[in-house]
């Protein structure tokens, strides 16, 4: 089977820390985000993968070159000059995707989830319909597309993207799976698969809605990577708790990468992911952040909420929190206090910022 | 030769609270030491000078008293508190005293306010006044400040050939002089004739508006408006200017600044104050006070311009700078303590972050002096030094930022610049 992961555009939401990698290879809980997809992918028979970009094709083509063979998977890249939005990208792909004759998935690539694609390919062919989508239930329905579908057979019967009042309380959850004749519906221009195909699809009962168990989070932005990280730890801590860290001075679900070091008399946790080779020295307290590689943070500071990223070097005493996000290699002096600071890559922090501001 | 120090009362000294409220300010310990120690120590080393007495109207006062006791002992000179019985000004209860003052034949004496934190060039300032004026003339301690901050202080124009104050405004609103009065003074018994002119025109105009508070009222004498203003240009009153450190004490930020000023002096005066870095001790970086019986891990690095008081704690990996922190006060592990005064007794929990804005004087300015700053400005309050009145409990893992906490209170969360009842 084969598989269309739309990774589009500038990841301007995950900024800063898409300023120095494309968002797929960002690290969720110590691994690419691209790589949680694409091993659900292989796991539910998918043997080909076609990533839809716009932005840092290179890098994203030298990563996935090393993927390949590590996961026996053939990936390719299908490169949009310009930006076609959500549908447009399967037009640009049609001959890759047409060719096996069989459906194929399509993925957002921000969707975090315990992916259901072989449940999801059984369902879709049980009804026969054109296109089945993954649904999930929120409690704020009105930033997403939501959906309102038959209760037995799962028809879809209206989708509406960003309501204003309530209709329904599932919304698309970003994981598709599609029969090739859909390509006929999409011309290759700038199209939203959203506003402009779903709605015809389900007008005309080609449309069938699945939902999701478990978590289900978009972690396009940093409150909302925090957010899902505490999700993705505790659905770890149900299915594989041998994966995450304990010992003296942790609490609760931590990620902790091998090569990485905590020092003495540090409390990490709950809800933290350390990632390799990142040093942590004596009487830190985390909680509930990321750090990403390579970063190194210094005695005696305190950090909740936090994404600190690659290389980074946070000083000593430093209290950091609220959403703080550092982009690569950035330097926090000692005994500074980070509320809400949005950090450019390469940046060195000489003054405390005590409410939420970018600093670039 | 004797030295009166002026310590004022409760109504005064406002902006000293709530650290007031627990010790009279004149007590407040500045550099480790209660701040009118530092003019005792001043006055006990000019040669001749016979007897210290504060004066002021605060009621009879334990703290006061066992201080007197200690000060006399160590200093081995006599000390004794004049009791005014109500607020006369910094002329009225001098002039209210002067039999005291005069007693044993004193034919000089310094007037010192509490208030202010200053090298004490008393010797300089006796010389200075053989040099000048007759032998009945009169001296302020005088010093630089810039063109803008000098109409906060008493403005002095001066002759610069004999220092003959000519002109003397108290808070002017335009500029007059950048020579500002130090609220240091030297006198002599004639002073009391000039104060005792201002009481009688005092007196008359009482008379005249029929007021029933009478004596009270005609008995409040301000120095500085009421008498220099009058003396200057009649060629009794000099300055002595000095280039030496000196600053006043009006606010809680202000007294980390004059610690900070008195540190610094101790490396000549008194290097036995100040710790060393010693092994299996914590680090000091700068000037830093620690009372001996202080309990400081050898992990917290410390300074500079830190002050520790009797009996405190500081637990592992603890950054204590610009702060002082009174008596038998805690400092769990791994907290960051900055710009703070950390009351009597209080404790702040693991990993927490205490932190002020310092509102130092501009350090590239060597006239600047600390601005006495106002508590709110357009109706928010201004970024200022942490103040944990007494006994207060600082929970773990918060950050208190800009605020002032009044005595005995027991926080549950982080707070940003404000005043918690």
């Amino acid at each position: 089977m084969r598989a269309l992961i739309l990774v589009g555009g500038f990841g301007t939401r995950l900024r800063p820390l898409t300023l120095s990698r494309p968002k797929p290879l960002v690290e969720f809980c110590n691994k690419a985000l691209l790589l949680h997809q694409l091993e659900a992918l292989r796991q539910a028979g998918v043997s080909h993968v076609v990533l839809a970009v716009s932005y840092m094709s290179e890098a994203l083509e030298a990563a996935m070159r090393e993927q390949e063979q590590r996961l026996g998977i053939r990936i390719s890249l299908s490169h949009e000059k310009e930006p076609l939005g959500t549908a447009g990208p399967l037009a640009l792909a049609r001959d890759l995707l047409a060719e096996g004759g069989e459906p194929f998935f399509v993925l957002n690539s921000d969707v975090i989830c315990e992916f259901p694609f072989a449940a999801l390919a059984r369902f879709h062919r049980q009804h026969g319909g054109e296109g089945s989508l993954v649904v999930t239930r929120v409690e704020e329905p009105a930033k997403y597309g939501v959906v309102v579908s038959e209760p037995d057979t799962g028809r879809i019967c209206r989708f509406v993207e960003k309501p204003r009042v309530f209709v329904s309380n599932k919304i698309n959850a970003g994981l598709y799976i599609f029969s090739p004749g859909i390509l006929q519906r999409i011309q290759l221009r700038p199209t939203s698969i959203e506003k402009e195909i779903f709605p015809a699809m389900a007008q005309d009962g080609q449309l069938y809605a699945m939902e999701l168990q478990g978590f289900w989070m978009d972690i396009g932005q940093p409150k909302d990577f925090l957010t899902g990280m505490c999700m993705y730890l505790q659905a770890l801590r149900a299915q594989h708790p041998e994966k995450l860290h304990s010992g003296p001075g942790v609490v609760g679900n931590v990620l902790v990468d091998p090569s990485a070091k905590i020092g003495s008399n540090c409390v990490i946790g709950p809800n933290v992911t350390i990632g390799a080779g990142v040093v942590v020295e004596d009487g830190v307290r985390i909680k509930r952040c990321t750090v990403l590689e390579g970063a190194r943070i210094r005695s005696h500071s305190w950090l909740e909420s936090c994404i600190v990223g690659w290389s980074c070097s946070v000083g000593q005493w430093v209290r950091m929190e609220n959403v703080t996000v550092l982009g690569e290699d950035v330097i926090v002096n000692d005994e500074l206090y980070l509320n809400g600071a949005n950090v450019l890559p390469h940046k060195s922090i000489a003054e405390s910022v005590p409410e939420p501001r970018i600093i670039m | 030769l004797k030295a009166v120090i002026l310590i004022g009362g409760p109504q005064k000294g406002t902006r000293f609270r709530p650290l007031s409220f627990e010790v009279p300010k004149p007590l407040f310990p500045v550099a480790g030491v209660p701040m009118v120690q530092h003019h005792i120590e001043a006055c006990a080393k000019v040669p001749g000078l016979k007897e210290i007495l504060l004066m002021g109207f605060y009621q009879p006062h334990e703290a006061l008293s066992r201080f007197l006791v200690s000060a006399q002992q160590e200093f081995k000179i006599p000390i004794r508190y004049l009791q005014e019985y109500a607020a006369l000004g910094t002329g009225g209860g001098i002039y209210h005293f002067r039999d005291q003052i005069l007693s044993g034949g004193a034919e000089a004496f310094f007037v010192l306010n509490a208030d202010v934190c200053s090298e004490f060039p008393l010797q300089e300032m006796l010389e200075f006044q053989q040099r000048h004026g007759d032998a009945d003339s009169f001296v302020i301690l005088g010093t630089t400040a810039n063109r803008t901050q000098a109409l906060n202080y008493g403005c002095i124009v001066a002759n610069t050939d004999t220092q003959e104050v000519q002109h003397y405004v108290e808070k002017p609103s335009t500029f007059v002089s950048e020579i500002i009065n130090c609220g240091i003074y030297l006198f002599t018994p004639a002073i009391f004739q000039h104060i005792g002119e201002v009481f009688q025109r005092n007196q008359q105009e009482l008379v005249l508006e029929e007021s029933s508070n009478g004596w009270q009222r005609a008995e409040v004498i301000r120095l500085e408006q009421d008498v220099f203003t009058a003396l200057a240009g009649k060629g009794k009153l000099y300055v002595y200017k000095t280039d030496g450190f000196w600053s006043q004490i009006k606010s809680a930020g202000s007294a980390i600044y004059a610690s900070r000023l008195y540190l610094n002096q101790y490396s000549k005066t008194h290097p036995e104050r100040l710790a060393q870095n010693k092994p299996g001790g914590p680090i000091i970086r700068g000037n830093v006070y620690i009372h001996p019986t202080a309990s400081i891990d050898s992990s917290a690095v410390l300074g500079p311009n830190v002050s520790i008081g009797e009996g405190v704690t500081v637990g592992a990996g603890v950054r204590l700078r610009e702060s002082i922190v009174l008596h038998g006060a805690s400092l769990h592990d791994h907290t960051c303590v900055l710009n703070t005064i950390v009351g009597w007794d209080s404790t702040i929990g693991r990993w927490a972050r205490v932190e002020g804005t310092p509102s130092d004087p501009n350090p590239n300015d060597p006239y600047a002096k600390i601005d006495s700053e106002t508590l709110f400005r357009d109706g928010r309050l201004t970024p200022s030094i942490t103040i944990l009145g007494c006994s207060v409990t600082i929970p773990a893992e918060v950050v208190i930022l800009n605020s002032i906490v009044l005595p005995h209170k027991e926080l549950s969360r982080s707070y940003k610049n404000q005043i918690i009842l």
